[in-house]
């Protein structure tokens, strides 16, 4: 069946498709966007967003029902019955796992942005500069100098809070007023400071939520319900932010249910052409046709469009005569920290629910610090008050007992690292050769582990979170070690790199195909490196560079 | 994706695993459920185990937040099997309990007795658990105080009423007075 001709098509719609849909209609564009699957309208589908805890049968907990059609979002947070429609269902959309990758997705318009953790920071040269500096993968075709404007530009707009803090790992942005630190955080970071004679911060978290009216959105109402979508608008999102202003330009048609399972490519004229679309609920198959392409279907899933596209040039697919497509997976890894009690502050306590935290940005070979690994890590975590759940040893049940859980209880304060993970190549993604998935389409197989460089590294993250917090004064301090494995950051980055030289990248620093420039690849698939830092922000701002880049050259006739 | 899991995890940590809360969220059981009946009596029951957990006192008690039904809920939907059995069993155990120690069923033992019993059902629980390695089974009663717990406070009377909870805060402070005998939030 043939579809329609369009200028650009965006495949995906979470947060690099919004905002590649947003930029290209804005700039006059006809697009049409694709998302698999279905659509979520802004407010009124957010059909839990006004609960309370006491409005779920489960209290927003698991039934052993979600513990078996889930066997991959079971593994952490996620499987919850507050927001489980956001997830995508395991069964219909299995991958093979040659190692254990703990891959949380979200299937619908808006993807992950309805359920992000919006902690929003910039990248330094310290980033762009390790690999060359290292001799690690490939160089970054690209320095901070060449997408700070970019980062302003998307800062504006998402509406980023914090705090300047002025410091050279974590450059400052375009931001909204900082939210509150607690007390005790403003306590520990104090001491952190003088402990560690200024070379490491505490400091509130950068975060997409608003705290001022902002494009008129209201504004974050501080219930931290964030991830049930919010009523307000209080935190960065496609359906909140990037998707109406692509309608209100009047050049976008948004299409639900629409699997893109190809790029046709026209290998005359070394371009692609259009894609092939299979609809999720009719299982007809259309083809779309543009100018420009921009592949914004999630890290994996954009690599998986490409290895199924111009598979009679390249058996690996669009973008494999690199030999970098699939390979060097990147996450964050996480899991390890530590946390104790504060004393004191009996006569203090926080008014209202903080969808955010406190952030250590990273101190690790940095400056005149040499480890024997490379890179760094960076904590996020809070100091709170504890409520009913605190444990009181005096009274074992009854009315003393009650009303002691009725009151706060210490201050706590704990965080947890997130580490960089090298680009290594021998952690990839391969198309299966056996399991299907519900539409009968070849799925992923996943390979992906932590390597020494890691392993290293977690045990600093362990023994520096311990070793600043007992400095800072928290009594009791407990490590936690715990699983590393990798995705269960969320932050799926590379396995379409960019890079210098079309030998050994699949796109360049504009985040084109080499071998298909019009074709445009803005999510985490095109990550060189990971950082330590939440990668959403960095997409951002590349997409943004990218569609001025793509017009530009569209304008000139190079496209 | 971070501010609720380390918040989820950090509770885990400095309570050393043993919070309800954040177990109900975390914890990763593992086996299909069966069905598992509870008669009205069983729930009446439970609910008069809960009272004397957490009783009426200038604030309704975990009757009234109807704990009872919470725990035939989350027992039948949540538990695995192997805790569904040793919950219903625990309801026979500790009326059998009651029977020995004050000579009359659960039901019909004074406010007081049920108390006597439960202290000393949790300090037998409380023993049980210390010495218990991670996979042996839980005591039943650690169980019911648990679902009490939870089953209350996440109530629509024991957030509002037991404890403050402001559904729209509209902003955030973090250095907020407090004086000694003001309620705890319901959630931070």
């Amino acid at each position: 069946m043939a579809g329609q001709q369009y200028d650009a098509i965006v495949v995906g719609s979470g947060i690099s498709g919004g905002w590649a849909a947003k930029e290209l209609t804005e700039k006059g564009l006809k697009v049409l966007m694709l998302e698999r699957g279905r659509n979520i309208e802004h407010i009124k589908d957010y059909v839990n967003a006004n609960k309370e805890a006491w409005d779920h049968p489960h209290r927003g907990g698991r039934t052993q029902q979600m513990i078996k059609d889930y066997p991959v979002l079971k593994r952490d947070y996620p499987l919850n019955e507050t927001n489980l429609d956001y997830w995508a269902v395991d069964k219909d959309s299995p991958y093979v796992e040659t190692k254990r990758f703990d891959w949380f997705r979200g299937y619908h318009v808006g993807g992950r942005s309805l359920m992000w953790g919006r902690q929003s920071y910039r990248w330094s040269d310290l980033d762009f500069e390790a690999n060359a500096k290292e001799g690690i993968a490939v160089d970054w075709p690209v320095r901070y100098k060449d997408i700070a404007p970019w980062y302003d530009y998307v800062e504006k707009f998402a509406g980023i809070s914090g705090n300047r803090d002025g410091l050279d790992v974590l450059p400052d942005g375009q931001f909204l007023p900082p939210m509150d630190l607690t007390c005790v955080e403003k306590d520990v970071a104090e001491r952190i400071k003088k402990e560690f004679k200024g070379e490491r911060h505490l400091i509130i978290g950068r975060t997409a939520n608003i705290t001022v009216p902002h494009g008129g959105r209201p504004g974050c109402q501080f219930r931290n319900k964030c991830w049930l979508g919010c009523p307000f608008g209080g935190y960065f999102s496609t359906q909140s932010s990037t998707l109406p202003a692509a309608m209100a330009t009047g050049n976008l048609t948004l299409r639900p249910w629409s699997i893109v399972t190809e790029i046709k490519y026209d290998k005359d004229k070394k371009r692609a052409t259009g894609v092939t679309v299979l609809d999720a609920e009719t299982n007809k198959t259309i083809e779309y046709s543009a100018k420009i392409i921009f592949v914004n279907a999630s890290t994996l899933n954009s690599t998986w469009i490409l290895m199924n596209s111009a598979t009679d040039v390249w058996e690996g697919g669009l973008g494999s005569s690199s030999g970098a497509l699939g390979k060097n997976l990147m996450d964050h890894h996480l899991g390890i920290g530590a946390g104790g009690i504060v004393e004191g502050y009996e006569d203090q306590y926080t008014f209202g629910r903080r969808a955010n935290g406190f952030y250590i940005p990273r101190f690790r070979n940095v400056g005149n610090d040499k480890r024997d690994y490379l890179r760094g890590f960076g904590y996020q975590g809070g100091g709170t008050r504890q409520g009913w759940q605190k444990e009181v040893a005096e009274f074992s049940i009854g009315a003393d007992f009650k009303e002691a859980l009725t009151e706060p209880g210490v201050w706590t304060l704990g965080m947890g690292g997130f580490g960089e993970m090298l680009p290594d190549p021998t952690n990839k993604v391969t198309l299966d050769k056996t399991v299907k998935d519900k539409w009968g389409l070849n799925v992923l197989n996943i390979d992906c582990e932590l390597k020494e460089n890691e392993i290293k590294m977690r045990k600093d993250i362990l023994a520096d979170a311990k070793e600043m917090l007992e400095k800072a004064g928290v009594k009791n301090v407990q490590a936690r070690e715990g699983d590393g494995t990798p995705g269960r950051g969320i932050h799926e980055m590379g396995t379409a790199r960019m890079g210098r030289d079309p030998k050994t990248s699949v796109l360049n620093g504009n985040n084109q195909v080499w071998d298909a420039p019009n074709v445009f690849v803005t999510d985490g698939a095109f990550m060189t490196s990971a950082s330590c830092v939440n990668p959403s922000l960095t997409y951002m701002a590349f997409t943004a560079r990218a569609v001025d880049f793509a017009v530009s050259e569209l304008k000139k006739g190079n496209l | 994706m971070i501010n609720r899991r380390e918040a989820l995890s950090r509770v885990a940590l400095i309570m050393g695993g043993t919070v309800l809360g954040a177990e109900a969220f975390l914890s990763g059981c593992k086996t299909d459920t069966k069905g598992v009946s509870f008669s009205k009596d069983d729930i009446a029951f439970l609910n008069e185990v809960a009272e004397t957990i957490i009783p009426a006192t200038t604030t309704p008690g975990a009757k009234e937040a109807k704990v009872g039904e919470f725990m035939q809920i989350m027992v039948s939907d949540c538990y695995e099997e192997k805790d569904q059995a040793i919950f219903m069993e625990g309801i026979k155990k500790l009326d059998e309990a009651s029977k020995k120690l004050n000579s009359k069923g659960f039901m019909e033992s004074t406010p007081e007795q049920r108390n006597t019993l439960l202290v000393a059902l949790d300090k037998e629980a409380k023993e049980y658990q210390a010495a218990a390695k991670p996979e042996d089974p839980k005591h039943y009663f650690t169980m019911m105080k648990q679902l009490t717990l939870s089953g209350y406070f996440t109530s629509e009377v024991g957030a509002t009423k037991a404890l403050r909870y402001v559904a729209v805060p509209g902003k955030f402070v973090g250095s907020y007075p407090y004086k000694k005998g003001d309620k705890a939030w319901a959630t931070s």
